[in-house]
């Protein structure tokens, strides 16, 4: 062996230069923590401002600033990075790998994204503060109309692209080139295929992102007019090309979350995955309408009847897949042997409300409903129960669930439960009353309401702060597992779990599949 | 059932009872704070009908899905000693539902389709109104009227000390403006959408109309209100530091008040026009351009001219320099900054007055006016 090293390299430097998977994936999450809990601290500046009605704590261009970098840290900063993490993590277990095919790539790609959300957090310092356009910028107020922090707001975007691009190339590549010999395709655990159709998404979509901030860029400072009208361009082309983006980005944060959650139904179910063909041709169905819905978030932007339509049918289809896949979790537990520790609770968890958000989306999606619905509070909570009870929740349910596998110690029980039942209602509280003040009649991205919202406003603010604190109870409990948790060694550390992972010993080692496995 | 499994069993249907019920709230009563309002037309009504039925239908299915769910949940579970089954597929159960909901899916898309073509069926409007966005306010013009053209600003009323809790708020805070738009009952409008700086969105619940105000675009909307009242509506789109604060309300009024109203409209217009060639006072011109100055700059220039989000006038360059730059700034913005060109805003009289008032108060004692013709011809050059 002479010169191979089998452990990990001493101090700084580990982690600098680590090529590790397990190593790349660990910073990942710890990254995309801090950054939920960054994100997660604005949105509580929002709830207390708007804890009830009147301007109290903060002024409403800084309200403007923090709804925008809430939302951006939240999708760019918190979710998508922790998808990432568990991809790193997980697929080379899953798959049988050694390490992610392109290693030193995987970590270019990590380490490039905390000087890009400094460069990100740093604009709040900056004269006229930090862009102010909401998470979406439309131009013209991101462009003509925006402070000069738009510039370092657009490079942040080209080098998060930048990041994702890579990452994703290095989770195909790995997908295709190194499963265990045996492991065919349609034997592949669903968190891979999820992540694997996820990964084309991203390479498909996020230059698009990377095109519409170029555009912003040279009509800030090179007098090109592809979004102002006064030369000749259209303030519409942006939320066009913006969509074509940010719809499949919606899929892309969620379908690796159904990928978790198909994995974690059946270990507690103790019975194999419902139909799991048809989650795989689900999955695939869904990534591919996701590229002809994206104008179902402009109906009041005037467009011809015939596109409008056109759009609120391939809207509406989405609901079959999806549907399928809910039907799908729920034929898993139809009498299997369940029990219901935290990853089990935060999975029914995910299944309950995030059908509850594909419900209010099946509602979005009908046009001329939309537009009663569109921009109010009712948007907020739809996509609230997606993003959050649907990503975050299964990216929580994922952490219980491997954390001890990977660390060799097992967490808190009675903790995990707690963070369940806490996080459970506060999040309802928070976002249910949101639904009723959106129909209401109630826009958002305001900084101040009238006076018949303010009963739910503080509902929802009280919510907000309790689900915010069970965050802090989550890392606790993190934490005291990894230090000091009890030790498990059982390769199965649930006895319902299958998988090559669960193949390995306990915790995992640093080098995993040297040998490959060979799957039957 | 064991005592664990019937305390699951109401902790788990808890929060379904609670939906459910807040659900059956939701649908009952007419101008509900918790549900969309039917409005005054018969659109509205129709968009409130679609969007009953699909949330009774997304109701069911959540009901039976749920059910299933739940079932499972209390009755398959390891500790009442179950053993697992094996199955793992059944393409019959499958097929059936990839295909049910499409066909539910189709028993949506048909009355949403009827609803849509009428919702975008603009023909044989009675009167034309363009609506304009600002940064952050509404201007109104009545186009097809006979005489003269009416057109005026409505601006947020709500006092800033209510804003910042120096005084009680009013019942309709944040959704009272200074000149309401005045629309006849029983006529089909037909309201055109633009915007002036960045994209706005006039949504007026009641008239179940929403329409994305977009600078350089002109869109098409309609409302045909069957009854009299005030409604109040918001901007809907993201626009900036006020998004918050340009409220839209519309007073619907009998076809006889409608045209009263606006007879008074276009003598006041015919006037403010003659008013352009008359002289002023000092002091005239002081009286209005305080009332103009409270309106349109206040929000940005302070109460007492030191600043804020604008530039302090008091003892500020422009309004103690050259009266002509001064005008310029007034007429033409400043482009790049907040600074908004009131030129198109402001009536001459008005323009007038307010740099006079600048120049004359916060203890800028230029003692220099200009007259309402000044505005005009400078503005011709």
């Amino acid at each position: 062996m002479g010169d191979h090293h089998h452990g990990p390299a001493k101090g700084l430097s580990r982690w600098l230069f680590t090529t590790n998977h397990k190593d790349i994936g660990t910073m990942y999450l710890w990254f995309s923590f801090s950054m939920f809990l960054l994100g997660g601290f604005f949105a509580m500046i929002i709830r207390a401002e708007l804890f009830q009605p009147g301007m109290q704590l903060i002024e409403p261009a800084f309200f403007n600033q923090m709804t925008t970098l809430h939302g951006l840290i939240m999708v760019f900063g918190a979710i998508m990075p922790s998808f990432v993490g568990l991809a790193n993590w997980l697929i080379p277990l899953m798959i049988g790998a050694p390490d992610m095919a392109l290693p030193r790539m995987n970590n270019w790609s990590f380490w490039i994204l905390p000087p890009a959300f400094l460069l990100l957090a740093s604009t709040l310092f900056m004269e006229g503060g930090a862009p102010a356009a909401g998470w979406t910028f439309y131009a013209p107020l991101s462009t003509t109309y925006a402070g000069p922090s738009v510039t370092y707001f657009i490079f942040c975007i080209h080098v998060l692209g930048l990041s994702s691009i890579m990452g994703s190339i290095n989770i195909i590549a790995t997908v295709m080139n190194m499963r265990a010999p045996g492991m065919t395709y349609m034997k592949m655990p669903l968190f891979v295929w999820t992540w694997l159709i996820t990964a084309f998404l991203l390479v498909a979509v996020m230059p698009v992102l990377a095109g519409a901030v170029t555009m912003m860029l040279m009509d800030v400072h090179f007098g090109t007019s592809f979004f102002s009208a006064a030369g000749g361009g259209d303030p519409v082309l942006f939320q066009h090309i913006f969509w074509f983006f940010g719809h499949p980005e919606v899929y892309i944060i969620i379908l690796p979350a159904f990928g978790v959650v198909s994995q974690i139904i059946p270990a507690f179910s103790r019975k194999p995955l419902f139909g799991y063909d048809s989650m795989v041709y689900a999955t695939a169905s869904i990534a591919f309408l996701s590229f002809i819905v994206w104008a179902h978030h402009m109906y009041t932007v005037g467009m011809p009847v015939a596109g409008e339509l056109f759009f609120m049918y391939a809207t509406m289809l989405i609901a079959v897949p999806t549907g399928v896949k809910v039907f799908n979790w729920i034929s898993t537990m139809w009498r299997g042997a369940l029990s219901f520790e935290t990853p089990m609770l935060f999975s029914i968890g995910f299944i309950i409300l995030f059908t509850i958000g594909g419900f209010t989306g099946l509602m979005l999606s009908i046009a001329p409903a939309d537009f009663q619905y569109h921009d109010s509070y009712f948007v907020v909570a739809h996509f609230h129960y997606v993003m959050v009870a649907g990503a975050v929740f299964s990216m929580t349910a994922a952490i219980y669930f491997w954390l001890p596998k990977w660390c060799g110690r097992m967490y808190n029980e009675t903790m995990g439960k707690t963070h369940f039942w806490i996080s459970f209602i506060g999040f309802n509280l928070a976002f249910f009353p949101q639904h009723f003040v959106g129909l209401a009649g109630m826009p958002r991205r305001i900084p101040d309401y009238a006076l018949q919202f303010a009963d739910f406003n503080m509902m929802s603010s009280i919510g907000a702060f309790i689900y915010g604190a069970s965050q802090i109870l989550f890392l606790y409990n993190v934490i005291a597992t990894i230090v000091a948790g009890d030790p498990v060694s059982d390769e199965k550390v649930w006895d319902g779990a299958e998988g090559l992972e669960w193949t390995l010993p306990t915790p995992v080692p640093y080098h995993t599949f040297e040998t490959p496995p060979l799957v039957k | 059932m064991g005592f664990k499994a019937k305390r699951l069993c109401k902790l788990a249907l808890g929060p379904v009872l609670l939906f459910m019920s807040v659900i059956a709230m939701a649908a009952g009563g007419e101008a509900s704070s918790i549900n969309m309002t039917p409005g005054v037309t018969e659109l509205g009504r129709e968009i409130y009908d679609l969007h009953m039925i699909i949330l009774w239908i997304c109701v069911a299915i959540g009901v039976a899905v749920f059910g299933v769910m739940f079932y499972s949940i209390i009755f398959h579970r390891k500790s009442r000693g179950v053993t697992p089954a094996t199955f793992h597929e059944s393409t019959t159960v499958e097929i059936a539902w990839t295909v049910v909901p499409f066909f539910i899916l189709i028993a949506m898309a048909v009355p949403a389709t009827t609803t849509l073509l009428t919702l975008y069926d603009t023909d044989d409007a009675e009167l034309d109104i363009l609506i304009t966005g600002y940064q952050w306010k509404w201007k109104y013009e009545y186009l097809n009227e006979e005489g003269e053209n009416v057109s005026f600003f409505s601006n947020l009323r709500t006092p800033q000390a209510e804003i910042y809790n120096d005084e009680a708020k009013g019942e309709y805070y944040l959704l009272e403006v200074d000149q309401p738009l005045v629309l006849p009952v029983d006529t089909k409008i037909r309201f055109l959408v633009t915007a002036n700086d960045v994209i706005h969105s006039w949504w007026v619940p009641a008239l179940a109309v929403k329409r994305d105000a977009i600078p350089g675009f002109i869109n098409e909307t309609w409302a045909r209100p069957t009854e009299q009242g005030i409604y109040r509506g918001q901007c809907a789109e993201l626009c900036g530091k006020s998004h918050g604060f340009m409220p839209i309300v519309v007073n619907v009024v009998s076809k006889e008040e409608y045209g009263e109203w606006i007879a008074a409209k276009q003598s006041e217009a015919t006037e403010v026009k003659q008013l352009t060639s008359q002289d002023f006072t000092l002091d005239e011109l002081m009286v209005r351009g305080e009332s103009v100055y409270d309106t349109s700059c206040l929000a940005c220039h302070g109460g007492k001219g030191e600043g804020g989000v604008g530039n302090a006038i008091a003892g500020s360059a422009v309004a103690t320099g050259d009266i002509n730059a001064h005008l310029e700034i007034g007429i033409n913005g400043v482009p790049g900054t907040s600074m908004q060109a009131f030129g198109g805003q402001l009536s001459d009289v008005d323009m007038a007055a307010v740099i006079t008032y600048q120049r004359n108060a916060f203890g800028n004692n230029m003692g220099d006016s200009l007259q309402p013709i000044d505005v005009y011809n400078y503005k011709k050059g």
